[in-house]
């Protein structure tokens, strides 16, 4: 970036400071100074540091404006000046009817998005009544059971102004069924309905483990549903491809980048392969994020992920479509940063988490509450977490430029690393034999179990400071944070009402649809199709996933993704 | 102790976080333990059969979906049924205080709760596993 008399007269320079800072080098503050993702940082960044060095081109190559190729500086030519990010927080537990609740009380607070966390069961394909599903029901989300349970949730929510996001996975393409069989009962028009889906199955093997079948007829599902959407659902987000659980399984920054655009790019070729246009389907993928604690890495590695998606989507897979070439993101706070001792102290970490999120360019952002190591959270605890975020909005000042962060030499230094990091790995997994090869073979679960044990015993070895888990710690601290608690009766009420939906419907219809589903898992046609038509006769998600594990078989884990490399 | 403990970990329930249990199955390993983990997704019958299989000293469940009201008694009732219930059972997870009191007070010889080191799961292991072996000898 800068003439060679320049970098000569920098270098000079340097060498003099050099001398004079050895005295005070001597001591140190701490042992190391290395991120959360144990990467050693150096003491200084200066212009020679930043790629290219001389280069001129550089800037136009790697970063360029915002809203131009390759958006290492925004996705959009104004940013928060035009729109501030969606502020989106997670929420869901109980019955549909709390949930409902919880969602009414969100959009009244000034929430701008919903989004829906389903309980175990409903993740695992399971209906509320079913034996594995005992204890499990709307603990960790709310249960949705069949297209009567969706109806309740969204009752008084008009499914044609708010945007929803759902997180579910290997029963995603039944969620946004009962979803879609909703709207249509407003009589909201498919091409209206908007929201995102996460539906990101690889990220399941990788870490959350969350899976139902294989590998392969899993993609098929998320296929089928890209092909459908893109047809009638035009303003769907498919997928949302996911770092946040490969960070919270214990990845470094690199890895959850690396690992989820591996994983993206895995679902662009298989479209691909299916025999989808690339510019037709890639608008619609969207990322998600982890916003964990370390400030600059964090910010860093959103700006790597933009200029890798659009380097890769417009050079390898030959997208025309400029918002092919867009990583929009979500972003959520890292949950496993959170501590269970002095609660409070959460707060603070949501809030410069959130702000690294800001500062990388989120288009959406979810704030973790301070009380969820503990429980689920409780409300004032969720009102804390989105009122940080206008804060952020509104008094920091932040949003007023786009990318306060480009040209930080730093900054721009540890972009380009992670770039060059998360194209190595990229080398590696096709060196594997590609994402699918690399799953099966356990070789992602390794490297994250490999960083999570790292990590833990540079606490436990004291190299790292955990601010009162490992040190500042108060002795017989007393918490005082309201516990949630969900009501036994919850899973009672559950399980008596999907009985009284089977009894109630039409059960010949029922048969029909699960049956034509059976045919379409088994041979070829669009499952998505299939999918719909058993949801609008009030077929249940378990009965509908029964069909295809029965055609698809269930998936187990190999040993060699049971332990750290 | 001349013998090596043996431990098996198990993920009971739906819950899929096997990040905490993967650190403490590679934490006891290194402290020289022996080792069987499951996997995930293991039912009360599977995980106490396991244990007998295995011959276990201890079995180590990790539950961070909130289900473990129930499952902790489910196994404590299968290891009952077995007459399993020499094996020592213990877990970690997120657990409110209160359940953490009810667990032990039921049979489960220990609950670690988020901020426990693998060095405190270590030491409470070896010394638990010790006492029952002095008192069954």
């Amino acid at each position: 970036m800068y003439d060679k008399k320049f970098i000569e007269k920098l270098t000079a320079k340097l060498s003099e400071w050099d001398k004079v800072a050895a005295h005070s080098r001597q001591k140190k503050s701490r042992p190391r100074f290395f991120t959360v993702s144990s990467v050693d940082i150096d003491e200084l960044y200066t212009p020679d540091k930043v790629t290219g060095g001389d280069n001129g081109d550089y800037y136009f190559a790697n970063l360029g404006l915002p809203g131009e190729y390759p958006y290492t500086r925004g996705v959009h030519h104004t940013m928060y000046r035009t729109r501030l990010w969606t502020m989106r927080q997670f929420a869901g537990m109980g019955t549909p009817q709390q949930t409902n609740q919880r969602f009414k009380y969100i959009l009244a607070s000034g929430g701008t998005g919903l989004s829906t966390a389903f309980d175990l069961p409903t993740l695992m394909g399971y209906d509320s009544d079913h034996v594995r599903s005992l204890g499990e029901v709307g603990k960790c989300g709310v249960a949705v059971d069949s297209l009567a349970d969706m109806e309740i949730l969204f009752d008084g929510i008009d499914l044609g102004k708010v945007s929803t996001s759902m997180t579910i996975n290997s029963p995603a393409s039944i969620a946004l069924a009962f979803y879609l069989c909703v709207a249509e009962k407003q009589g909201v028009p498919f091409d209206k309905v908007r929201g995102t889906l996460q539906n990101d199955i690889l990220k399941e093997y990788i870490a959350q483990k969350e899976f139902i079948y294989p590998p392969r007829p899993s993609i098929r599902l998320i296929t089928d549903m890209m092909e459908y959407c893109t047809r009638n659902v035009p303003q769907w987000n498919t997928i949302s491809i996911s770092g946040y659980h490969i960070r919270e399984a214990g990845a470094t920054a690199v890895q959850e980048l690396a690992f989820t655009l591996a994983d993206g790019f895995q679902y662009v070729e298989s479209a691909i392969e299916a025999g989808q246009n690339v510019d037709e389907f890639a608008p619609r993928l969207s990322y998600f994020f982890n916003a964990h604690s370390d400030f600059f890495e964090e910010i860093a590695k959103y700006r790597a992920a933009r200029r890798i998606v659009a380097k890769r989507m417009k050079n390898k897979y030959g997208a025309k479509d400029p918002r092919s070439w867009l990583c929009r993101f979500h972003t959520q706070t890292a949950g496993c940063s959170l501590t269970a001792q002095q609660p409070e102290n959460n707060i603070i970490r949501v809030a410069l988490q959130a702000l690294s999120g800001v500062l990388g360019g989120t288009q959406s952002l979810h704030t973790n509450s301070m009380d969820e190591t503990l429980a689920l959270p409780s409300e004032k605890a969720v009102k804390i977490a989105l009122r940080t975020q206008q804060i952020i909005a509104h008094e920091s000042g932040v949003p007023n430029t786009i990318d306060p962060l480009g040209g930080s030499w730093f900054v721009e230094a540890l972009t380009d690393k992670m770039e060059a990091e998360a194209e190595a790995y990229f080398e590696e997994i096709e060196r594997r034999g590609g994402v699918l090869a690399c799953v099966e073979e356990g070789f992602f679960q390794r490297e994250i179990a490999r960083s999570a044990y790292r990590f833990q015993m540079e606490i436990e070895e004291r190299e790292r400071t955990i601010v009162g888990v490992n040190d500042y710690v108060e002795e017989d601290e007393k918490i005082d944070i309201p516990v949630l608690r969900i009501d036994p009766q919850v899973e009672k009420d559950q399980s008596a009402f999907v009985k009284k939906v089977r009894a109630e419907r039409d059960p010949e219809a029922v048969k029909a649809a699960l049956a034509k589903l059976r045919a379409v898992a088994a041979g070829k046609g669009n499952t998505f199709e299939a999918i719909l038509d058993c949801a609008r006769v009030y077929g249940t998600l378990g009965e509908m996933c029964d069909v295809l594990r029965e055609e698809w078989g269930e998936y187990v884990e190999p040993p060699s993704a049971m332990v750290a490399s | 102790m001349s013998e090596k403990i043996r431990v098996l970990l198990a993920k009971p329930g739906l819950d899929g976080h096997d990040r905490g249990i993967k650190v403490i199955a590679a934490a006891f390993r290194d402290a020289g333990m022996e080792v069987i983990y499951t996997g995930l997704r293991q039912t009360p019958p599977m995980i106490v059969e396991a244990a007998i299989q295995e011959d276990v000293d201890a079995i180590g469940v990790s539950i961070l979906s909130g289900a473990h009201m129930t499952l902790f008694p489910a196994i404590l009732d299968e290891m009952k049924a077995r007459g399993a219930d020499d094996i020592l059972l213990f877990g970690g997870g997120i657990i409110p205080d209160d359940d953490k009191e009810e667990l032990e007070k039921m049979g489960v010889a220990k609950v670690f709760t988020p901020g426990a080191t693998t060095e405190d799961s270590i030491r409470f292991l070896r010394e638990a596993v010790t006492a029952r072996k002095t008192r069954s000898d």
